[in-house]
């Protein structure tokens, strides 16, 4: 018979054990589907869903209660077209700066009319200081794994899986594993961005020491990764620095607020077979 | 009971997280409920419940965030463990000691998440002080709240009941 504090260390040490095997399991097969994952995820996120419309719904209601209907509707509303206009902006914008050579090669019309679905956040991640959401479209309504959402002001990120049949996860731009094609919009210089856990919380790399980059530079996507939609703004340039080896060292603020996010448009167009830059669910 | 108690804590304390989380991302950074659930049945229930709570709340925190699941989960499992060790080992009947071990079992959980993720990623160990900080004050705070409500709740009851009687009694 065993001492009960004997007891209690022994069950101490199995479950040591037993997360270092289940760590080590992940980290050897990471591309593998985790089956506690995926119905955790689809079971809570209809939890969330239900708990985000029972909050949005006492909100709603008690904020129209002082006859404030017709007005919200009205600044709801000229909200969704100034952002969809900022959207046709951004399109805009980047043809603009594409050469005539590029424009040729490219089908044009296909580039400018980026199919979208708009979704609302639901919910943010249970662990703190992540930067990932998750967002009440899914795979029902054609979401893919590694699909750009975008927002008014510029790229948010992109769908990471396991995908529930009405949610999805999102994994912000600014997350400490996030990365993406980027390049300076002024010089067309290209390099990646990659998200830091420190303010500013983005990282313009593998830009070389000899590149004209000036504080102020709009930093855009570039569209290598074959995620996200070229020329969609991702921030401006903070700092830049000779870096000691063969690369500068420049800081880079979003163009998004993420911390004000609501509403996000998920861009409905499949990644194209390109491994994605940086960890594809790394995360807290 | 005490079972359906600790899992419905649990369950609260990742709705509300995530609710915050989702209306405001620097928010959700600033506060752990989960955490707060699992050294608050580590102080109440002792080593083992703190462990298997911690085990519990974190596998599931940990399937909900994505990327690799244990990690939370044994991070809390420790931090539980560690404060059921200690509450059993001394007076923590009072709010400044139990203010004490949530300060500590955030630390110890921070340190040991970001050193496994240094660990794994092959990065190397960053630590966000301030945050850290302000997470164990709040986490302490929301802590020695909910021990206030739980342990006062049942006595104000009882308090109210009695004097009721009394007031009848005399008239």
């Amino acid at each position: 018979m065993l001492d009960i504090r004997q007891r209690t260390g022994y069950l101490f040490l199995a479950v040591l054990v037993g997360h270092v095997i289940l760590i080590s399991a992940q980290v050897q097969s990471r591309s593998g589907v985790r089956v506690l994952e995926a119905v955790t995820f689809g079971f809570f996120s209809r939890v969330q869903a239900v708990t985000s419309g029972g909050i949005n719904g006492v909100r709603g209601a008690w904020g129209n209660y002082f006859a404030l209907l017709d007005v919200r509707e009205e600044n709801e509303r000229l909200r969704q077209q100034m952002a969809e206009l900022e959207v046709r902006l951004h399109e805009q914008r980047a043809l603009a700066a594409r050469t005539s050579q590029l424009q040729e090669l490219l089908d044009l019309q296909a580039a400018t009319t980026l199919p979208t679905i708009a979704a609302q956040i639901i919910a943010g991640n249970p662990n703190p200081g992540v930067r990932t959401v998750t967002i009440d479209r899914g795979s029902s309504d054609g979401l893919q794994e590694n699909m750009a959402v975008i927002a008014p002001g510029g790229v948010v990120g992109r769908v990471i899986g396991p995908l529930a049949s009405r949610a999805a996860r999102v994994q912000f731009l600014v997350h400490g594993s996030a990365a993406a094609g980027a390049l300076i919009e002024r010089t067309r210089v290209g390099g990646m961005i990659v998200g830091v856990n420190r303010e500013p919380p983005l990282m313009l790399e593998l830009i070389s020491n000899l590149a004209d980059v000036q504080v102020g530079d709009l930093v855009v996507a570039s569209g290598v990764d074959g995620i996200y939609p070229t020329g969609f703004a991702i921030g401006t340039v903070v700092s830049a620095r000779r870096g000691d080896g063969l690369y500068q060292d420049i800081t880079v603020r979003p163009a998004v607020s993420f911390s004000a996010l609501e509403e996000v448009l998920v861009v409905l167009v499949p990644a194209r077979g390109v491994t994605p830059l940086g960890d594809p669910e790394g995360g807290r | 009971m005490r079972a359906a108690g600790v899992l419905a804590g649990l369950v609260l304390a990742l709705l509300l997280q995530t609710t915050i989380a989702g209306m405001t991302m620097a928010g959700g950074a600033l506060v752990n409920l989960v955490l707060v659930v699992v050294v608050f049945v580590a102080l109440a229930y002792g080593a083992v419940a703190g462990l298997i709570a911690g085990m519990a709340g974190g596998l599931v925190q940990d399937a909900l965030a994505g990327g690799i699941i244990g990690i939370g989960s044994l991070s809390k499992s420790v931090a539980g463990f560690l404060v059921g060790v200690l509450g059993a080992q001394f007076i923590v009947s009072q709010p400044l000691p139990r203010f004490v071990m949530f300060l500590g079992a955030t630390a110890v959980h921070e340190l040991c998440y970001q050193g496994l993720f240094a660990l794994i990623e092959f990065r190397p160990f960053s630590l966000q002080y301030s945050t850290l900080a302000v997470q164990a004050l709040i986490n302490g705070v929301v802590g020695i709240l909910a021990f206030q409500v739980v342990e006062g709740a049942p006595g104000l009851v009882e308090r109210r009941r009695m004097r009721r009687a009394s007031i009848r009694r005399r008239f």
